[in-house]
């Protein structure tokens, strides 16, 4: 087996789904530049409903096919996701439209907490398991390298996801609508766009996202948890400043990025450093990347100029 | 506009990353007549408050059995009060809530559950003569720093490690070794390292995570191509599954081999078909080998449910500090302290009684294989 394929292996699939989720962060961002802090949370609530649908459907019907019950799941967790993020904006972030920048960006963080407290309280405190028997377990050697049914998918689907977006963004009115609100809502406004209808649109496009890459995660790994949302949300918005936040190819090559050398660093540091700086540092070399960049190129990778607004 | 938010909001972020969330007090209690307040603290919340909430219950099903005795101590009709409070398994918030309870008047400390939460707060507790004994925490390092008050009704690292390694030695010449960087993880993954070269095998590698991780793909990858017979994880359940899983997702078809952290039905539940096969130990004789386990086991659960991990070792450690102060005659920490290195308990876990130090003197560890969805039981062995 080739240790550095395997290793681009985990990178890609651990990136794809740093960038399901950094989509969201960039996608809000790019709209309204808002970081919405408890989009992390959203990916979160996304994998626990989908869980609880998959286990009450298993429990009534084992002899459904495991992709059928999953499928379900995530179907449900979807449009919940979306009422959830279209409930949050509603309630937390459009009173505060014309506020303070900073009023909406602790409201985003106090977000979070409820919504982790709000799943505590539902599902409790343990790791739930993801019956990983309803999804085929298959195992395949891609050039040395060894990769799952499971991960495969993840691959195809972030791929898949990244492209529609791009279409809705560039093609259809409503993209037309949310790229003119990015430029200036109240001209836009002027215009005859629906401000609050497109900003709307946009939270719950995001949280849909999150919901795919809640299940995803928790397909992959087995397990979810009230907790899971912080890190995976401050890594997956890591990435997308690392690409450039607000752009949506940045998000998808921030969060690609950001797993392939987090893979790489904690594969390879040990070695190199002749065991004087462990795979202990992963997230340190992770971060370290990323202030670089920002260091060089404060817009990040693929970051457009910045409008400016007054 | 654009610079300043975005540096704010990456500060915020870190700054998040570095602070737990969601700190929970429980109810204080009044100290009114004849009411003794023991405290009681573990991780009531984050990714290891199942097995907190354990520990919680099972000091509770003591006292509660305890206070139904109703118990007279120096002439008086003694109470006792749990007062729990969650240290979040992190350092920083255990020894503010040491000094909380410290503070509330407690007599006496059932706790922590992670070595990492209960050495700092060894010293807050020390300083203000609070016995302390902690069913769980299994670090050196706890009853090395000289601390009068300092107990546990639990078998050390060093006692665990050099069964584990001689173990991993026995099943195959290159071990690799995985710790999660917590006082409990790193400190067991010493000594079973140490342990595995005594015995004449090599250790390959060694590789660092941390208690909150869920991706161990990296590490394991660098792992698989140094080719180990073993792989031992130091560290708990919630990353012990999916690191077992992903290692068969890897195609690595090597033996794992844990401690007391990935002991519980939560690995199992957890890691699915992927817990066959794994070996992990347990200080302590198995539940139904206890001479009082099957009794605990069924009042526990028509309680509180399934046990998780120490519930047992919480229980005994709270009848082990009121046996104490019944032989003193008084719940004054000072009076009580000394009698409680007088031990000499029979115990749900077995026999207690402590060394010098505040160890156990006598630290039976058993080895268990994961096996269609139990744990069942390999072999126990008397360390030397």
């Amino acid at each position: 087996m080739d240790i550095f394929a395997q290793q681009l292996v985990n990178g890609l699939v651990l990136g794809s789904v740093y960038a399901l989720v950094a989509l969201g962060y960039t996608l809000v961002y790019g709209i309204m530049e808002l970081i919405n802090f408890a989009h992390g949370e959203i990916t979160m609530m996304g994998a626990m409903i989908a869980l609880a649908v998959i286990g009450a459907l298993f429990g009534v019907a084992p002899d459904l096919p495991g992709v059928v019950i999953v499928a379900t799941g995530l179907l449900v967790a979807i449009p919940a996701c979306m009422l959830l993020g279209f409930t949050i904006e509603r309630v937390a972030y459009r009173p505060l439209r014309h506020a303070p920048r900073l009023a909406p960006l602790i409201t985003a963080i106090g977000l979070s907490i409820v919504l982790q407290n709000v799943a505590m309280l539902i599902w409790g405190k343990q790791y739930i398991a993801f019956p990983t028997t309803l999804l085929p377990q298959g195992r395949h050697e891609v050039l040395g390298a060894s990769i799952t049914d499971v991960q495969i998918v993840i691959l195809i689907l972030t791929v898949a996801i990244m492209a529609g977006l791009v279409t809705l963004i560039n093609r259809t009115r409503l993209g037309r609508a949310m790229r003119a609100t990015a430029q200036a809502p109240s001209v836009a406004q002027l215009m005859g766009v629906n401000v609050n209808a497109v900003i709307s649109a946009t939270f719950v496009i995001g949280s849909g996202l999150a919901a795919v890459a809640g299940v995803m995660v928790s397909a992959n790994y087995g397990q979810a948890h009230y907790y899971m949302g912080f890190l995976l949300g401050l890594k997956a918005f890591s990435a997308a400043v690392l690409g450039g936040i607000g752009n949506l190819a940045g998000a998808m090559l921030g969060g690609i990025l950001l797993g392939v050398i987090e893979a790489l660093g904690a594969g390879y540091i040990g070695d190199l450093t002749g065991g004087f700086l462990g795979s202990n540092y992963q997230d340190i070399f992770a971060f370290m990347v990323l202030i670089l960049v920002l260091t060089l190129k404060p817009s990040g990778l693929l970051g457009s100029k910045s409008v400016e607004r007054a | 506009m654009k610079s300043p938010l975005l540096t704010i909001s990456l500060a915020v972020a870190l700054g998040l990353g570095l602070t737990a969330c969601g700190d929970k007090k429980e109810g204080a209690a009044d100290g009114g007549n004849g009411t003794v307040k023991i405290g009681q603290s573990s991780p009531l919340t984050g990714p290891q408050a199942h097995i907190g909430k354990d520990n919680d219950n099972g000091a509770r099903m003591a006292i509660d059995e305890i206070n139904a005795s109703k118990p007279v101590i120096g002439g008086k009709p003694v109470t006792f009060e749990i007062m729990s409070e969650d240290d979040q398994a992190d350092p920083k918030t255990a020894t503010i809530v040491a000094q909380r309870l410290v503070d509330e008047g407690v007599v006496g400390v059932i706790g922590h559950l992670n070595s990492g939460a209960t050495i700092p707060t060894s010293k807050v507790y020390s300083d203000n003569d609070i016995p302390q004994i902690s069913p769980s925490a299994t670090a050196i390092k706890y009853t090395a720093q000289g601390f009068k008050t300092a107990y546990r009704v639990m078998t050390n690292d060093a006692q665990q490690g050099k069964v584990l390694g001689a173990y991993a030695a026995k099943l195959g010449k290159k071990v690799a070794i995985i710790d999660d960087q917590t006082a409990y993880g790193q400190g067991l993954a010493e000594e079973v390292g140490k342990a595995v070269q005594a015995a004449g095998a090599e250790v390959v590698a060694t590789e660092h995570t941390n208690d909150k991780a869920s991706d161990f793909t990296a590490i394991l990858t660098s792992i698989k191509g140094k080719t180990p017979d073993v792989v031992f994880f130091g560290g708990m359940d919630p990353q012990g599954a999916p690191m077992v899983k992903q290692m068969h997702q890897l195609g690595m078809n090597v033996q794992f081999l844990g401690g007391d952290g990935i002991q519980t039905p939560k690995f199992i539940e957890l890691a699915g078909a992927d817990a066959d096969g794994v070996i992990a130990s347990m200080p302590g004789l198995p539940l139904d080998k206890m001479p009082k386990g099957p009794d605990f086991q069924k009042k526990f659960e028509a309680k509180y449910g399934q046990i998780q991990l120490y519930a047992p070792y919480a229980y005994d450690a709270a009848y082990v500090m009121v046996d104490a102060m019944k032989r003193a005659d008084s719940t004054a920490p000072a009076k009580y302290l000394p009698e409680l290195a007088n031990t000499n308990y029979e115990g749900v876990t077995g026999k207690i009684s402590f060394d010098a130090k505040g160890d156990l003197t006598s630290g039976p560890i058993t080895l268990y294989k994961a096996q269609g969805g139990k744990w069942e039981t390999l072999e126990t062995v008397q360390p030397q």
